[in-house]
């Protein structure tokens, strides 16, 4: 038996769709039948009261959740993300409901003994609700009580290896795609560079420093899978600079439809698509028309090919990412709260990827930015909104970096061009009794 | 880094004179607002000895979940927001 009556949420769950209703359902029977004999550390029916207070909610059309507080483990301004329910006498269970952010492993690889151990720790010390994985990526454990946190963080960083991630004014858990420990197309080893960028910048994760906050995403290629472009306030996006290679064979092999050479690697086969037509397929769709297929020879225009990976994605067996490989950072991307939603803008179009030299390119922008942001930035405003206000050009002066054409967006609509006194030979002064011996008032 | 914020004695006091002048109206405070009691520093200098002041329980921190913000320990109302003490 349900301990609230809760009809509104039941209406939730008639959809076609897996139910978040459903789940903590069950969730809460499993904690009322504990059929494993946890020593439960959280009043065992938090779930119960959890799904309670949402249906008040919905019956009030307002949130009951007061909004954050003081709370976290000690030394760490960040990882814990503090919630209060303001009804409870109601919902006891709920009254504390902290959620806590874990750190997940690079590429999000798990071993089954560690997600058992982290799990146990949460039906122990939480509501064993979890979020795998949150909007920032990493580990969400939903609903625990003060007293815990330190309990958690103990077992976390003595036990298990694993630290905290980052909430509030610090840079958030970086996050990354599986890079080159799986895919043929990854340009740099992105689980070693968000390793490398988690350690270096372990204060800025755990001790606020920052107007708000800073994410780190990284993609080993232009395709994108955990979409840094749109997600994070710096992205860090895989890319060559020499040409796409070609096999010239292999590609005559997908224009004669050959078996062994199904495009986009056979991904869509099911599809009732017809024969494979390279022009219609792959030269018609590549955006910027740099490529041309002549007397069974597949030519490339690198300088205009932007490294979208369409024609890699459809001709994977012929054509392969460049050899000259490093990253483009971008920046500025984030959610739609001033201004509306912003991807980010390209900032760096080619930076090397050294580990020998701990990343000493990257980590240079990185510096950068932050030094301006931490000084300009206003309290809540996010980097993609102080490059709208004080301009893309202020951004490059401050990281020294030289302006291109890629970093231009669409053509000027203003016609003046304001001179810094430094660019002008002779700068602003004049002597003007120089003047007037040539011109008289 | 400035005298003032080397000196950890001092740094404190001129962080502390600073809460309690405002205590009446306010009791939360962004990183920024700190950076006018250092105004010869930069900031990453001020955010380390201000964080040192939490390690050492003179200020505490209260997050949003996406904003942090400081004030003195256990100064105005614990989990709620501002505006209504
Ligand atoms: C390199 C030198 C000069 C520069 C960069 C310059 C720039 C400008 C600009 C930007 C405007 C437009 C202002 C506006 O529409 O708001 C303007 C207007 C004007 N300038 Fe100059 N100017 C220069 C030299 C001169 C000289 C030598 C004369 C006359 C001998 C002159 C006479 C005028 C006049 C009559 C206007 C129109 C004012 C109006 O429409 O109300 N300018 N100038
Ligand atoms: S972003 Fe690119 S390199 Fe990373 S997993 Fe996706 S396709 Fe592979
Ligand atoms: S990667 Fe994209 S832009 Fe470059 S040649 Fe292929 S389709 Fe064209």
């Amino acid at each position: 038996m349900a301990k609230h009556e809760t009809p509104l949420l039941d209406q939730l769950e008639s959809g076609p769709w897996p139910s978040f209703v459903s789940d903590l359902k069950h969730q809460a029977e499993i904690r009322a039948k504990n059929e494993e004999g946890v020593e439960f550390q959280i009043p065992q029916d938090s779930v119960e009261d959890l799904l309670g207070v949402l249906e008040l909610s919905y019956k009030h059309g307002r949130t009951h959740w007061k909004h954050g507080g003081i709370v976290g483990v000690f030394g760490y301004g960040g990882g814990v993300i503090g919630r209060y329910c303001d009804q409870p006498k109601l919902f006891p269970g709920v009254e504390h409901f902290h959620t806590m952010r874990v750190a997940q492993p690079c590429g999000k690889y798990y071993k089954t003994d560690f997600l058992r151990q982290l799990t146990k720790l949460w039906d122990l010390r939480g509501s064993g609700v979890t979020n795998m994985h949150g909007s920032t990526g990493d580990i969400i454990l939903l609903g625990t009580t003060t007293p815990q946190l330190e309990e958690i963080f103990y077992t976390l960083t003595h036990e298990m290896n694993q630290d905290l991630g980052g909430s509030g004014s610090n840079l958030r858990t970086p996050a990354d795609c599986l890079g080159e420990s799986r895919c043929e197309y990854a340009c740099y080893d992105s689980n070693a560079l968000c390793h490398f960028l988690t350690n270096e910048f372990q204060d800025e994760l755990h001790r606020p420093a920052f107007p708000y906050k800073f994410k780190f995403k990284l993609d080993a290629c232009p395709n994108g899978c955990v979409a840094s472009i749109a997600r994070a306030d710096m992205s860090f996006i895989g890319t060559w600079r020499d040409g796409i290679k070609v096999d010239q064979d292999a590609v005559n092999k997908y224009v004669e439809n050959d078996p062994a050479y199904p495009p986009n690697a056979g991904a869509h086969k099911d599809g009732n698509w017809g024969p494979f037509d390279i022009e219609k397929e792959v030269l018609s769709l590549c955006p910027t028309k740099c490529m041309k297929f002549e007397n069974k020879t597949l030519k490339i225009d690198n300088a205009n090919c932007t490294r979208c990976m369409h024609c890699i994605n459809t001709m994977p067996r012929a054509l392969k990412i460049g050899d000259d490989r490093g990253l483009s950072i971008l920046v500025g991307a984030k959610a739609p709260i001033l201004d509306g939603a912003q991807m980010g803008s390209l900032l760096a179009p080619f930076v090397e990827v050294n580990p020998e030299n701990d990343y000493e390119a990257i980590t240079e922008v990185i510096e950068n930015v932050w030094d301006w942001w931490m000084e300009e930035g206003k309290n809540r405003e996010r980097l993609g909104e102080l490059i709208m206000r004080q301009g893309f050009q202020k951004l490059l002066e401050v990281t020294g970096i030289d302006p291109m054409p890629q970093h231009v967006a669409y053509p000027r609509t203003n016609p003046y061009i304001f001179w810094k006194e430094d660019e002008v030979e002779g700068g602003w002064e004049r002597d003007v009794a120089e003047y007037r011996k040539h011109h008289l008032r | 880094m400035s005298d003032l914020l080397s000196n950890k004695e001092e740094s404190t006091k001129a962080v502390v004179d600073f809460l309690t002048k405002k205590a009446k109206n306010k009791t939360k405070f962004y990183i920024k607002d700190f950076y006018a009691i250092f105004p010869d520093d930069k900031p990453r200098a001020i955010k380390n000895v201000i964080n040192a002041m939490v390690t050492d329980g003179i200020l505490e921190f209260w997050s949003s979940g996406s904003t942090t913000m400081y004030g003195l320990k256990g100064a105005g109302k614990q989990h709620s927001s501002e505006g209504e003490e």
